[in-house]
């Protein structure tokens, strides 16, 4: 009788995980839990896989995570948004060649009652200075994503050495974008978001949007293949296949057709010459 | 607090229509959870019975040790799965990373050491009862071990409830390794972190009520069926 309980839970042992593995014709993408929390996957990829029959796997963290991810060869293609590491991970050859796909920009909500008077301010280092000057709450991501990558260079512009006052007024969440809102709604802090993640967050609490507009708060996506000659399992086809199709005019359109709530979240700009 | 009220219709309202992404979380859930006890079992309830029933230099060590590996942190057993399944780790040409296969194998992990822990005790307690007897009849290893396990059936459930529980409630390891992809390794947990960063704290309340449910479900339907077979053994 116990033998044939063996032989059994051996048997569910060998077979579930079998029967849980999908084999179908797939790639892994490393991205970035803006991306995610907007809900742009679950508009753009089913649209994707529609017309090639290739199914898109999203993996979505920070973009400092991401970029590990790639570099050890557990994704096809990375599509994050921060271009310094970005060339940086193109220079070094773990990356074919970086695309730009589409932007939008990142803002400053903070509590209503906006102690360190930001709202309006169009300049992103005047209202840093002013929150580091009262001393108010800001919930920084702290885990060395994109948001967070930008957010230290502001605080650099604004001339402010903000993580030597970790742990009093500035307070590292270490988490994700949403987890991070989810912070600074609780503790009345300030705290820079991407615009999209943002709009489509629904536990706003008291925050509001109080500084935007300033040129360097733009937030730029970009998309590039992991190199087959550094990870020769690569897919490259496939892999290729899904940054043509985000680079193309029906891609392109498909991002800007997104919207929440009838605002746009993310702006199509591939093949765009900037400055 | 309206939140809770929301939750719950949340919870009703996705179990009624029998939400088609629920049912697949759901479905992943179960199948994750229940192939790594399976796993477990199959190494714990043995390797538990030795450590009661044989003495070899270094017993009390393994034996401190497996009891300590219970409080295993879930994110730790999470990286280093991740680092042994990564395509730059040593594991990397099986390809099982962002898969379910991935998560059994951490939660297998973590599993493992509660299942052989609780076995190990129920079988050193019944030990000191069969001891005489067993070895009057001289019986041999393999017979001992087969049967301390077997007369111990009714205390293992509760060892396999144990590691099921703890399957069924972390989040850490199977982030890590299964990538929370929507439709191949998004589970319970996992969904219900998603909803947390969306914001949608309703919605993630939410799913954490039919997890309980779930929990519930599978512990009672293990106590019908040890209470009958409980019954059918003093017959």
């Amino acid at each position: 009788m116990n033998r044939r309980l063996f032989t059994a839970a051996a048997a569910l042992a060998i077979c579930l995980p079998l029967a849980v593995q999908a084999g179908n014709r797939f790639i892994t993408v490393a991205s970035t839990t803006s991306t995610q929390n907007s809900g742009l996957y679950e508009f753009l990829l089913p649209q994707f896989t529609k017309k090639s029959g290739i199914e898109v796997r999203v993996v979505a963290v920070g973009t400092g995570q991401a970029i590990r991810l790639a570099r050890n060869g557990d994704a096809d293609v990375l599509l994050v948004h921060h271009k310094g590491s970005e060339e940086k991970f193109v220079e070094e050859g773990f990356g074919v060649k970086r695309l730009d796909v589409m932007y939008n920009d990142f803002v400053v909500v903070g509590p209503r009652s906006d102690p360190a008077g930001i709202k309006g301010e169009k300049d992103i280092a005047k209202a840093l200075s002013a929150i580091a000057e009262k001393k108010a709450p800001f919930v920084s991501r702290g885990d060395d994503s994109g948001t967070n990558k930008k957010e230290r260079e502001l605080w650099k512009d604004a001339g402010v050495d903000a993580r030597a006052a970790s742990g009093t007024w500035y307070r590292e969440s270490g988490s994700g974008m949403g987890a991070t809102l989810n912070a600074a709604s609780g503790m009345r802090g300030y705290t820079l978001t991407d615009r999209a993640t943002w709009l489509k967050f629904k536990n706003k609490g008291n925050l509001e949007i109080l500084s935007e507009g300033d040129p360097r708060l733009f937030n730029q996506y970009g998309v590039i293949l992991v190199n087959p000659e550094k990870h020769a399992h690569v897919k490259t086809a496939a892999g290729q296949a899904f940054i043509d199709w985000l680079v193309s005019k029906a891609g392109q359109a498909a991002i800007n057709s997104y919207k929440v709530n009838g605002q746009q979240l993310f702006f199509a700009n591939a093949g765009e010459k900037r400055s | 607090m309206h939140d809770f009220g929301n939750a719950f219709l949340t919870a009703l309202e996705m179990i009624v229509r029998l939400d088609a992404d629920l049912v697949e979380i759901v479905g992943l859930s179960l199948a994750v959870n229940l192939s790594a006890v399976a796993i477990s079992a199959v190494i714990g309830f043995p390797l538990g019975a030795a450590l009661a029933l044989f003495r070899f230099p270094g017993r009390t060590f393994a034996t401190v040790l497996v009891n300590a590996l219970m409080g295993l942190p879930p994110v730790v057993v999470g990286l280093v799965v991740y680092i042994m399944l990564s395509r730059a780790g040593p594991f990397g040409v099986f390809n099982l990373l962002f898969t379910p296969g991935a998560m059994i194998v951490a939660q297998v992990i973590l599993i493992t050491p509660i299942i052989a822990s609780l076995t190990r005790q129920s079988v050193e307690d019944l030990w000191i009862e069969y001891e005489e007897h067993l070895r009057s009849i001289g019986a041999g290893r393999r017979f001992t071990v087969m049967t301390l396990l077997w007369d111990a059936r009714f205390s293992l459930t509760t060892a396999l409830l144990a590691g099921f529980g703890r399957a069924a409630a972390e989040v850490g390891a199977v982030m890590i390794v299964g990538g929370n992809i929507d439709h191949v390794t998004r589970v319970m947990t996992t969904a219900i972190a998603l909803e947390v960063s969306k914001g949608d704290l309703a919605l993630a309340l939410g799913l954490g009520l039919i997890l309980l449910v779930l929990s519930l479900g599978v512990n009672a339907a293990v106590y019908l069926v040890r209470g009958r077979a409980r019954y059918r053994a003093a017959a």
